[in-house]
């Protein structure tokens, strides 16, 4: 768990003093990820950096686990700190191995330790030790000199780790595939990490939590989904951006949306016993059909089952696509909008029929934060007008 | 310097010594030549004592000099110990060892003293900016994750600087071969005394006599110190290993 408590820091310059961070207020509870979010300036990453005291703060207090770090001598509270910088900062003179083992060997650990250790991260994030253990920094390109940088922060497994726009300078492809190793290493790991981005997008991908900052200021601290559906002031709304309904997509999986009672037809059954599941669930279109293994293969349309005598299995229609329980909302609204379709059956890991994704299901979903809004209070008409102009 | 330019120097240059031994062995004057071999063995070791004496020294003193002038405590003051320093080299080496001649007597000690005082700058200033040009990220990696100042300075401070702490020992080094002949105009030995005899004498013979060898030493030595930082500088910030 990270506490901070009243922290600040005044800068003094020439042109006088100037308050990077003004009393933030802040907890990050125990193994999940808050994103400090903000334009430039805004306070976040010298907010990050008071943390481990490459920044000494003006005043105020942080705790690590409930520890107050004040008392603590800055060596030993940074080697119990992971940290991630933009610029990676792998030491060109030492080998990749020798990065890794960097601060276990500080903290006295014997060389079979630290070496199997280097082996052990070096496969966490996903790269080959017989191929990079003995290779220097300059011979890897970006996206692996950053998941070394990762590896290097966790080689003495610290329970706190700091991340300073760690996959800020990766291409977007590597990024996207960088941050979902790093999530689910995270899964396992159950770090507690403060992260500093520029991104919304990342912020909603990577966070448990996110705090917008602002002129020093930290403005709204939230859940990635609470902070997207309710953001607190005009400022929190344009940096979220215009989508930001849209952003929230991404945070739901289509498990949380799928109706779990609905009807469905095996090949064997009679089309009007298709009909008549129709109506009774009061399906407009058509009724989802499985085969022997419950796995979803097409549906049935109304007007089949209205016009059309026989069984279920010789009249159907192929499916175009279907959604997975882990897919998240945006692939699967993408997955609708690709198809020109308002639904989708929704499978689990083995293709098992387990519910379906309708259009107005994510909508209803998506819209049911909105209502507490919505209060008598408000006069909602003006609302709107604002928002339109 | 690239290794294809290095290799065509070292061939043009013994292909021209070898002309001249052609020449010099047609117009007898290579049995001249060997006359002074004794003077030359002496008078070479003398010279490498001088050079590794006033070259270790300034090694010794001025790498730390350079390491402090490039710590953030001594920050404000860097700036202008290097322009005193460079003031420093331009004096000219013989007005050095002149003034160390006027209060050391003369001998080995004055003669060491102001080869030492001209090799001290470009060891210092690359030393100085080696240090100063490690990038700032790299630090602040290091501190972050925890390293002391001292663990620092040997761990990536210095491994990364030493490339430039070489090419300036190299300077240092080929200037100091070339100026201890002048240390036997104060009585300091060397292959200068073969030189200015032999000026003096108007014995060309004998001043090529000292004139090749420090010649050949001065290449020599820069080799070496070559090899030396080509196998000491770790292998990830080696500009000549990784081109490779």
């Amino acid at each position: 768990m990270i506490k901070i408590d009243k922290l600040t820091k005044i800068f003094e310059t020439p042109n006088g003093p100037v308050t990077a961070a003004d009393h933030i207020e802040m907890e990050v509870p125990s193994g999940e990820i808050c994103v400090l979010l903000g334009p430039s300036g805004c306070g976040k990453t010298t907010t990050l950096k008071m943390v481990n005291r490459i920044i000494p703060a003006t005043s105020g207090k942080i705790y690590l686990g409930g520890e107050d770090t004040s008392g603590m001598d800055t060596v030993t509270l940074r080697r119990n700190i992971g940290y991630v910088i933009q610029q990676i900062g792998l030491f060109p003179n030492m080998t990749i191995s020798e990065n890794i083992a960097v601060v276990p060997k500080l903290l006295g650990w014997d060389k079979a330790r630290y070496m199997t250790r280097a082996k052990e991260l070096l496969e966490m994030v996903a790269l080959d030790p017989s191929i990079f253990l003995n290779r220097y920094p300059n011979e890897l390109s970006g996206g692996q000199q950053q998941r070394i940088g990762v590896a290097r922060a966790l080689a003495a497994d610290p329970p706190v780790m700091l991340m300073d726009e760690p996959f800020g300078a990766i291409d977007p492809i590597n990024r996207e595939v960088i941050q979902d190793e790093f999530l689910k290493m995270q899964q396992e790991l159950n770090k507690t990490i403060m992260f500093v981005s520029h991104d919304i997008d990342e912020a909603v991908k990577m966070a448990d939590r996110i705090a917008i900052f602002r002129d020093g200021h930290l403005v709204q601290y939230d859940t990635p989904d609470d902070l997207l559906a309710h953001p607190k002031d005009d400022f929190v709304k344009n940096f979220v951006g215009d989508d930001r309904a849209l952003k929230r997509l991404r945070l739901v999986t289509a498990e949380s949306v799928m109706q779990t009672t609905f009807a469905y037809v095996k090949p064997n059954d009679t089309l009007a016993e298709a009909l008549t599941k129709i109506d009774a669930y009061g399906y407009r279109d058509a009724v989802i059909l499985v085969n022997d293994l419950h796995q979803p293969i097409g549906y049935v349309p109304k007007a089949t089952a209205i016009n059309m005598k026989g069984y279920c299995g010789e009249h159907y229609v192929g499916l175009k696509t279907i959604a997975r329980t882990t897919d998240d909302l945006r692939k699967v609204a993408s997955k609708m909008f690709t198809h020109d379709i308002v639904w989708m059956p929704c499978v689990d890991e083995n293709g098992r029929l387990v519910g379906e994704v309708t259009q107005r299901g994510i909508t209803h979903y998506l819209g049911a934060t909105y209502q507490r809004d919505t209060s008598p209070s408000q006069p909602q008409p003006l609302h709107q007008a604002k928002e339109a102009s | 310097m690239t290794n294809q330019l290095k290799q065509t120097y070292y061939f043009v240059l013994l292909a021209c010594v070898f002309a001249l031994g052609v020449y010099l062995q047609g117009a007898g004057t290579i049995d001249d030549f060997l006359y002074y071999q004794e003077d030359i063995v002496y008078l070479t070791v003398q010279h490498i004592e001088l050079v590794l004496l006033s070259g270790g020294l300034a090694i010794l003193i001025a790498i730390p000099v350079g390491v402090l002038l490039s710590r953030p405590r001594f920050q404000k003051v860097a700036e202008s110990a290097m322009q005193v320093l460079n003031v420093g080299t331009t004096i000219p080496t013989l007005a050095i060892l002149a003034l160390a001649m006027s209060f050391l007597g003369i001998g080995t000690v004055p003669a060491v003293f102001g080869l030492t005082i001209a090799s001290l700058l470009p060891i210092v200033r690359n030393t100085y900016i080696g240090l100063k040009e490690v990038p700032a990220h790299l630090k602040e990696a290091a501190s972050g994750i925890g390293m002391t100042e001292l663990q620092m300075l040997f761990q990536v401070e210095i491994p990364n600087a030493l490339f430039v702490i070489f090419a300036g020992i190299r300077t240092a080094l080929a200037v100091n071969v070339g100026t201890v002949p002048l240390a036997f105009l104060i009585g300091g030995g060397g292959l200068g005394e073969l030189i200015f005899t032999g000026i003096d004498l108007d014995e060309p013979i004998m001043m090529l006599a000292g004139a090749i060898p420090t010649a050949m030493l001065a290449i020599a030595i820069d080799s070496v110190v070559g090899a030396v930082s080509y196998v000491t500088v770790p292998k990830g910030c080696n500009p000549i290993r990784a081109r490779q």
